[in-house]
């Protein structure tokens, strides 16, 4: 029997978690048996997973510092709420119309990661963080003047109130500050799910591949990488579109999850808040990204059920301060590598 | 290296440590009040209560959003903490109906509102449901839409957009709607004649600002305003405001119409005096609180006007009694989000008494019966924040608008 790479068996492995928990929540949904305010974050869970592990791709394996991942999430978020009702009539199907939502999401996601990574990722060093942290504002910025409506004339698009001239059949979509008001929800766990599996195919594909090496080759020695001619641009471009388009496909899943959304949701904490699981998981290891994501957006929502009022984010904190410790703690890891030897050549490429 | 770690983890601890230690100093006021809050706690008395009187009271379940933690926090602890009041008056009168209290924090954000929507849900398995809240508009639009759905009736102390009612039949407020209010400005500065000049200084990210300050707008242009300046902001985190008061100076505007929060507006207080502009200062009901900000130098609100329904100075007796016990568990003067719970328990509470056969019923047909009764036009509350308060249809609520002016660092009824 051929022997089986131990890259792909990890990213089998990562396939199985996520089956194995859809399968786990799916049984116990089927049985009642889970609460309602679990059942309120499975969607947003996934969109947190998928943000995740498409950050990965950029500051894990690309090696590059971005914190405007929710700028990306905006786009998508708005693009595919926008798309949702524009198709209306095209797609009766929910599950046909939030799956194309999706796509409009992503792809709108992709072009926000093609403007900002064509001029910036010719640079080297830290500009990436500078940009997309500014990209992210100017996307919060821009939505909130930006009015979209459609009626019977067709798509009206304008950047303040009063050139936002929609006849009375119309129909706004996006208000200004207000966000986008009144969507149909179309988003289900399902969704999440098979958004979590295209992401992991996507993701993990592009890594084990030819240019996955590549990119890990710029991450680890860019100079090395380039005089074997390995073309910088390129590669760095490769990733980080790929993660902003996995993230405009997220924020269009999130965004058709709740009826209102506005965009000041996808502000600099939510970029920070996905580093936060990216950097918690492990930089580079996408199962730790899956976990990391999962166990701590549904952290502080459990954490109510202890009657803690307002301290119930303070000890979240808390929380995030000791995992980041323990994870990082050397005793602790030798004594974890101890006990599971295996570990020790496995950690690093999870 | 070993030393360096348990270096590292002392500083942790002594962090986490002083987190903790700064937080119970400060929250001391504030953690005394949930002794009475979570539902077991509460539940004791009543229950005892219950026994005395006889009676069989039916238990219905209030459970409120607001932000606890956050850059709103103030706001929804104000309305916890009015509501909390009011909860305990009415238990302790040993009605036909008896509520249970519970209040979830939202940090003011949409997603988590509808997480703490859905851990109210599981919280009132066994009994009728009613959704007091949300405090702040944009996670109050999230939750309605979810309580539309799921049948709960709801009742909002504070959220002031037309979206958070518009299409749900279910769902009530207890304050003026932003364009209410921004009408009811322009319509009081047409009369008042207190500047002929005007110029309006807002909050263009958010929704209660940009709300108030179009609807001023149009009424100013339709009675005849001059609105000479109309400046604009990102968010409420913003320092420095010299430019927008500049503008509004050398358009040579006497009067500034500020339908934002208090912490910008507290801040433009100070930068207008700095610069020697000492227009007359106009704002809504987010205005209200900034005389309580810690820090705060009381003497640049001198001569402000803004529209609120409360007054904590007000004479009445209900106003006094709420404002004595307010103080005495807080330290500080309620205000007007505090009025709106106390209020909205009330008005929870008068119409649950007024629904036959409640004893039997689910939250959902709950939630018919009191849309119903707020709907039929029969019903009214009286409240700290208005007599004979009704509501219409849209959800929206009708009770006469107040303008207060700040004199000696205490509102003046004008």
């Amino acid at each position: 029997m051929k022997k089986i790479n131990k890259n792909s068996l990890n990213g089998f492995i990562n396939y199985g978690i996520v089956i194995a928990a859809f399968a786990v929540i799916q049984l116990l949904l089927g049985m009642g048996r889970l609460s309602n305010s679990l059942q309120s974050l499975l969607v947003p869970a996934c969109c947190y997973i998928v943000m995740a592990v498409s950050l990965n791709l950029t500051v894990g394996i690309l090696g590059e510092l971005s914190l405007g991942h929710g700028g990306f999430m905006s786009l998508g978020a708005f693009s595919g709420i926008t798309a949702s009702i524009l198709l209306q009539g095209a797609i009766p199907m929910a599950p046909a119309r939030l799956a194309a939502s999706m796509a409009v999401g992503a792809v709108f996601g992709a072009l926000g990661g093609v403007i900002v990574g064509v001029p910036v990722l010719r640079l080297q060093g830290d500009y990436l963080a500078i940009v997309t942290l500014a990209f992210g504002q100017i996307i919060q910025n821009i939505i909130m003047v930006l009015y979209v409506g459609v009626d019977s004339r067709g798509i009206h698009l304008a950047a303040s109130k009063e050139r936002f001239d929609l006849a009375a059949d119309g129909t706004a979509i996006i208000k200004g500050p207000m966000g986008a008001v009144g969507v149909t929800k179309l988003a289900s766990f399902t969704a999440g799910f098979v958004l979590i599996m295209i992401t992991l195919l996507v993701v993990q594909n592009l890594v084990n591949s030819r240019s996955g090496r590549a990119i890990m080759a710029l991450r680890d020695n860019r100079i090395a990488a380039e005089s074997v001619g390995i073309n910088t641009t390129k590669y760095k471009l490769m990733a980080f579109v790929t993660s902003a388009a996995l993230a405009g496909a997220a924020g269009a899943l999130w965004g058709l999850n709740y009826s209102s959304t506005v965009a000041s949701k996808f502000n600099f904490n939510t970029s920070i808040l996905v580093l936060v699981f990216v950097v918690l998981g492990g930089l580079g290891s996408i199962r730790g990204s899956i976990i990391a994501a999962a166990l701590l957006y549904i952290l502080p929502e459990t954490l109510r059920a202890w009657d803690i009022a307002e301290y119930r984010m303070l000890i979240y904190a808390i929380i995030l301060i000791l995992v980041m410790l323990a994870t990082n703690n050397e005793r602790l890891k030798i004594l974890v590598g101890r006990v599971i030897p295996k570990r020790k050549g496995a950690a690093g490429n999870g | 290296m070993k030393k360096k770690n348990l270096a590292a983890w002392l500083m942790a601890g002594a962090m986490c440590f002083s987190l903790l230690a700064g937080c119970s100093s400060q929250g001391g006021e504030a953690s005394t009040p949930p002794a009475s809050q979570p539902g077991s706690e509460a539940s004791q008395p009543a229950e005892n209560n219950n026994n005395q009187g006889g009676g069989e009271a039916v238990v219905v379940k209030v459970g409120g959003i607001g932000p606890i933690t956050g850059d709103l926090a103030q706001y929804g602890t104000a309305t916890d903490w009015g509501a909390k009041i009011a909860v305990d008056e009415i238990n302790a009168m040993n009605g036909p109906v008896r509520l249970e209290y519970r209040f979830e924090d939202d940090t003011g954000v949409a997603d988590t509102a509808v997480a703490a929507y859905n851990s109210l849900k599981d919280w009132a398995k066994d009994a009728p449901l009613v959704i007091y809240g949300t405090t702040t508009t944009q996670p109050c639009v999230a939750v309605s839409a979810e309580t539309f759905n799921d049948r709960y009736f709801q009742l909002t102390p504070s959220a002031s957009s037309p979206d958070v009612t518009s299409g749900k039949d279910n769902v009530f407020q207890m304050c003026f709607t932003d364009p209410g209010q921004g009408t009811a400005a322009a319509e009081y500065l047409k009369g008042a004649g207190l500047g002929s000049k005007i110029g309006v200084i807002y909050n263009n990210g958010d929704t209660y600002s940009t709300g108030i300050a179009d609807a001023f707008a149009a009424k100013a242009a339709e009675l005849g305003l001059e609105v000479v300046a109309t400046q604009t902001f990102p968010d409420d985190k913003t320092t420095d405001y010299t430019v927008q008061l500049n503008a509004c100076k050398d358009a040579g505007a006497d009067l500034v119409f500020l339908p934002i929060y208090y912490t910008p507006a507290s801040l433009i207080l100070a930068q207008a005096k700095q610069m020697d502009y000492a227009p007359v200062f106009f704002g809504g009901d987010g205005m209200d609180g900034m005389l309580d900000m810690k820090g705060f130098n009381k003497s640049l609100a001198e001569g402000l006007l803004l529209m609120t329904p409360f007054n904590a100075s007000g004479t009445d007796e209900r106003t006094k009694n709420f404002v004595e016990k307010y103080q005495a568990d807080h330290d500080i003067l309620p205000n007007q989000f505090a009025a709106d719970g106390y209020d909205c328990m009330y008005a929870i509470y008068e119409a649950c008494c007024q629904i036959d056969g409640i004893g039997s019923m689910d939250s959902a047909q709950l939630c018919d019966a009191l849309t119903a009764l707020f709907t039929g036009g029969q019903f009214s509350v009286d409240g700290l924040t208005g007599s004979g308060m009704k509501w219409l249809t849209t959800g929206e609520v009708s009770k006469a608008p107040v303008v207060v002016k700040v004199e000696d660092g205490v509102y003046v009824t004008q």
